[in-house]
């Protein structure tokens, strides 16, 4: 079971969901949790674990051999990204912009840009206790988080088997990073607030969730602030609301220290609950 | 001597484009015949992604000598305008063709 902990708005408490949620389930199945905000993973700050994994990864970047060049363009022409140029007598790669297609690559007539590995970032791996957490982390400077998620995931992928619940917390938005870390869940939790701004950004992630043909519900995070309007968008849409964490002092305080919420708020631990039953009834819906 | 500008128009009194990469048109004036040349770049607003190198090899192949825009070019534009010589005069974004020309001869304009 994969399950992405997603919303529209940034600051909503995908993290803190996915490392409370994670932690919780892990006290009774066998559960990995994933950052795959790769440009600030943050799930780290709540879950001090042993590092018993580290790896750097790499990208593939086209790089140009002036010799075996003849300067027919077809590079520039095939290039989607406008990352490859012909100025005059050189040809110029530009890395953060290249998707690492290998369309120039496989194209060239003579072989003058193949692909060299240049490293974007590194994953590590952790054990807390019973949780195994996954997280990679971006190189300051490289700008696409994608080919890093889709890395991230096959890690996983390789390394856990079907029956591990398998817990990713997504990056913000609803653009391209998003996309890379939701397609491959079988269910997706979308965390939002109960103001117009999180409403705003939730039918955002909720429509883009119906693109990708996805199984979603909702939670609430801070539940008590804003107006009821969440609340109605779900009921008149038919989109569950699984859960409401409290707006609460002392959840920040916890928050603000780096420590779990569940294991010292027992309302949050009963909402934790009722997402870890409304899993277990999916989980048992997919097996049959 | 060639003078490219960044704008959103195609005449003296039109206003500058204060955008490199996604500038509307790239007019060039040629001093020595006292005329205009213009490039429509209006097509790189469906580009999502490098739109700085596009038009900066854009403006490689008119090669002018001198380009007088506004917030100036990108980590990736520059790199490629490097490689054509070209002087940069930036922070003409808010003025009118007429006005950032006559800023660069008076030479207040801030050279990039």
């Amino acid at each position: 079971m994969k399950i992405a902990i997603a919303s529209g708005k940034g600051g909503t408490g995908k993290t803190t969901l996915s490392t409370n949620l994670a932690s919780y389930l892990a006290e009774s199945h066998k559960v990995v949790l994933t950052d795959l905000d790769v440009e600030e993973p943050n799930s780290g700050l709540f879950l001090n674990g042993e590092l018993i994994h580290r790896e750097d990864k790499y990208k593939m970047i086209p790089e140009w051999i002036q010799d075996k060049c003849t300067l027919c363009g077809l590079c520039q022409k095939v290039c989607n990204f406008h990352a490859i140029i012909q100025l005059g007598q050189q040809i110029m790669v530009f890395p953060e912009l290249c998707h690492s297609c290998y369309a120039c690559s496989e194209l060239c007539p003579t072989e003058a840009l193949p692909m060299i590995p240049q490293k974007m970032g590194e994953l590590k791996k952790f054990n807390i206790g019973d949780l195994d957490f996954v997280e990679s982390r971006l190189d300051i400077g490289q700008e696409q988080a994608v080919p890093l998620i889709s890395q991230t995931n096959k890690f996983v992928d390789d390394n856990y088997s079907e029956s591990v619940i398998k817990i990713f917390d997504a990056p913000p938005g609803t653009s391209c990073p998003v996309i890379e870390a939701t397609k491959n869940a079988d269910f997706v939790i979308l965390v939002t607030e109960p103001t117009p701004f999180g409403l705003h950004d939730l039918s955002l992630a909720v429509e883009t969730m119906k693109e990708l043909n996805k199984r979603f519900a909702v939670v609430v995070n801070r539940y008590g602030i804003g107006n009821d309007k969440v609340l109605d968008y779900c009921k008149d849409n038919n989109i569950p609301l699984i859960a409401k964490i409290p707006n609460s002092r002392q959840i920040a305080e916890l928050y603000s220290k780096g420590e779990l919420i569940y294991k010292k708020v027992p309302e949050v631990k009963r909402q934790l609950e009722n997402i870890k039953t409304y899993i277990e009834e999916l989980m048992k819906g997919d097996s049959v | 001597m060639k003078i490219a500008f960044t704008t959103k128009g195609t005449e003296w009194d039109s206003m500058m484009d204060p955008r490199f990469g996604r500038a509307e048109y790239l007019l060039i004036y040629d001093e020595d015949e006292d005329k205009f040349t213009h490039y429509d770049n209006r097509a790189i607003a469906n580009e999502a992604h490098g739109a700085g190198p596009q038009t900066a090899q854009k403006l490689f192949e008119l090669a002018p000598n001198v380009l007088i825009t506004g917030n100036g070019p990108g980590g990736n534009a520059a790199t490629v305008l490097e490689k054509a010589g070209m002087k940069i005069f930036i922070g003409a974004g808010e003025m009118t063709v007429q006005k950032a020309y006559e800023a660069y001869k008076n030479k207040t304009l801030n050279e990039f």
